[in-house]
């Protein structure tokens, strides 16, 4: 079984059925915006959605995540977590998934990273396919992130009465198998997937002005633009683009001491590129002096670099940057500004020549 | 070989996890610069490569990448020099012979040595870059025979604040390495140079077809002693430096030792001029 269906009343029996397999975390409502949270009752979970506030980052890689028990006198160290817990992530939007795979890449790319890996092993992601757009700050067509690309164990889509569930690894095999409930998707449900993926392509346009790969060139092309000055004068230096980034990942390390200031926990917390200390050295220089060079490495570490090492964009085109930034920066008007330079730049060497 | 299999076992299996290393020797150099010699638990040597680093551990202070003064050369201890420029390295300056503290470790590419082999080297050191470069005199003066001419260059601001000033004799003698030292005041009793360290470079006799030249400094100073070694026609990949970054992880992780695409802790800190010549604007040691 490769395709399964399961009707949308035996959903919550389902959820149920998860919740007692591991430790479920899905989105939920919060005021006018949505979470991941751990599942109380399954009839709080929203599957119809905009991206939540913080991706599903925080549950494997949190954002204060212990690395160390120590202790001073005598000098001894130990693994700060001896075991991680199975958990399931439920809902998880196809460009949060692309953010887990970053991160994968990331933390894979040796000197591994033992707590990430061992968490993530310990994890079941089932997705769910939007088939319209959340908002217009979402760029995943563009990102190619708005169908599935793997990464997943099971996959939702919704097709009326019904859900698909594609089945795509064993640990996602074991939660549908033997449950009454899920049967086999049939040809005409299966005729419906086809169907809901052809309407999709009537809705999703690449959101900005260029192909992926005239961005990159862009972004290759002119490290020096006037969009960074733009968008440096408007930055307020926040980080909450950095916190609610699916692939952000720089972390600052620090000691908590106990009481007895014998013994503590060493902790890894989120760190984020735009305060202003995160590039400056004991001697007093900073390699990245001021909001339009930090904004700038930000989409750098977006558009370019992990694409010169991973052959990845880290940009998931999730909108969260757009959405939650005080001084309405936007992620697509800024690439957008950014090859209009380039187009401008590119027509003046032509002239020149 | 084998300490070294056991130390990438330890990376691998818990590399946030410090190994414990003991003081065996401390003292002032300056009014600023400490000197510590520390054995590592079980009798493990660190076998780094000349310019590689260590993250220090002190619990409850935390940790920061500091260069091996030591080289590999030199068993069953290494050496730190370390400035006292914050709190945690006012912490380290407290410590005395028999205290403890963590280190993990070595991380990043170091000096390229046996690339330099049978080749002449001519070292820049201005300020604290004498420490890094510390792991490659001493390699070199242990492996004299591999290396042509080695000639040195070395710049401070007033003659008290020159390193290892006693050890220099020895390089000289045992190392046949040719000084040259400049500070920017000089007090009474100096007799040496006064002014910046690129007024030695044009005097120095050179064969830039096979003289490597090795720079380490405050970043100031790369811009333009690489612009003195280039108009000795030193080819950009035999020119070496060492860069400075704020580093938390030393596994290309954490994101702020970054220059760009490459992370320091992994890709440097050693770099060639080639290499660093790419970057785009955030490398302020690249000459312009």
């Amino acid at each position: 079984m490769k395709y399964a269906v399961i009707k949308k009343e035996d959903l919550n029996k389902w959820f149920e059925y998860l919740k007692k397999k591991a430790r479920l975390y899905a989105p939920k409502k919060k005021e006018n915006l949505y979470v991941f949270r751990p599942v109380k009752e399954v009839s709080e979970i929203c599957l119809d959605y905009i991206p939540t506030v913080l991706p599903p980052k925080k549950y494997y890689f949190p954002q204060k995540e212990k690395l160390l028990k120590f202790s001073v006198q005598p000098f001894k160290t130990a693994k700060a977590i001896e075991e991680f817990e199975e958990f399931i992530l439920l809902a998880v939007h196809t460009c949060d998934i692309a953010g887990i795979q970053c991160m994968d890449v990331v933390f894979r790319d040796g000197p591994e990273d033992p707590n990430y890996l061992n968490r993530k092993e310990k994890m079941t992601i089932i997705g769910i396919e939007c088939l319209k757009y959340c908002d217009d700050k979402a760029n995943c067509a563009s990102m190619a992130n708005h169908v599935p690309r793997g990464g997943y164990d099971l996959m939702m889509v919704d097709i009326d009465e019904k859900f698909i569930l594609h089945i795509n690894s064993e640990k996602g095999e074991r939660l549908v198998k033997g449950v009454a409930y899920i049967k086999e998707a049939s040809d005409k449900d299966m005729a419906c997937l086809e169907h809901a993926r052809e309407e999709k392509k009537k809705i999703f346009k690449e959101e900005f002005k260029a192909s992926l790969s005239e961005v990159y060139e862009s972004f290759d092309n002119n490290f020096n633009a006037k969009v960074w000055e733009d968008v440096g004068r408007r930055c307020v230096a926040c980080g909450n683009c950095t916190a609610v980034c699916p692939t952000c990942y720089c972390f600052d390390v620090l000691d908590d001491m106990d009481l007895s200031l014998n013994e503590g926990l060493r902790y890894r917390i989120w760190n984020s590129c735009q305060m202003d200390d995160f590039a400056k050295v004991a001697g007093g220089e900073d390699f990245r002096k001021g909001r339009d060079l930090r904004q700038r490495h930000r989409y750098y570490r977006k558009f370019k670099y992990p694409v010169d090492k991973f052959n990845r964009y880290f940009c998931t085109g999730c909108g969260r940057c757009t959405r939650t930034c005080m001084a309405k920066i936007s992620l697509i008007e800024t690439v957008n500004a950014l090859v209009e330079e380039n187009a401008v730049s590119k027509k003046n060497t032509a002239t020149a020549a | 070989m084998i300490d070294r299999e056991i130390l990438l076992e330890k990376m691998k299996t818990s590399p946030y996890r410090p190994m414990k290393a003991r003081i065996i020797e401390a003292k002032m150099c300056t009014d600023k610069e400490k000197f510590f010699r520390f054995e590592l638990e079980d009798n493990i040597n660190l076998t780094h490569q000349p310019g590689q680093f260590v993250m220090v551990s002190m619990f409850g202070y935390g940790e920061a990448p500091i260069s091996i003064c030591s080289s590999p050369t030199d068993k069953g201890y290494f050496d730190l020099t370390v400035r006292n420029v914050g709190v945690f390295t006012d912490r380290l300056h407290s410590l005395g012979e028999g205290d403890v503290v963590g280190i993990r470790g070595p991380f990043g590419k170091g000096f390229p040595v046996d690339n330099m082999f049978g080749y002449d080297v001519v070292i820049v050191a201005g300020g604290l870059g004498i420490v890094p470069l510390r792991s490659l005199i001493r390699y070199i003066m242990y492996n004299r025979n591999d290396f042509g001419n080695v000639q040195m260059l070395l710049g401070c601001k007033t003659p008290k604040d020159l390193l290892f000033g006693s050890e220099m004799k020895e390089w000289q003698r045992r190392a046949e390495i040719k000084f040259n030292c400049t500070v920017d005041r000089a007090d009474p009793d100096w007799k040496g140079n006064v002014g910046l360290i690129t007024s030695l470079i044009p005097g120095v006799d050179l064969n830039p077809t096979r003289t490597y030249g090795v720079v380490v400094g405050p970043p100031i100073m790369y811009k333009f002693v690489i612009g003195e070694l280039l108009k000795k026609y030193i080819p950009d990949h035999q020119i070496i430096v060492s860069l400075e970054r704020r580093m938390r992880c030393g596994l290309g992780k954490c994101g702020h030792c970054q220059i760009e695409g490459v992370y320091a802790c992994q890709s440097g800190p050693v770099f060639d001029y080639a290499q660093i010549k790419k970057f785009k604007g955030e490398c302020h040691e690249k000459a312009q």
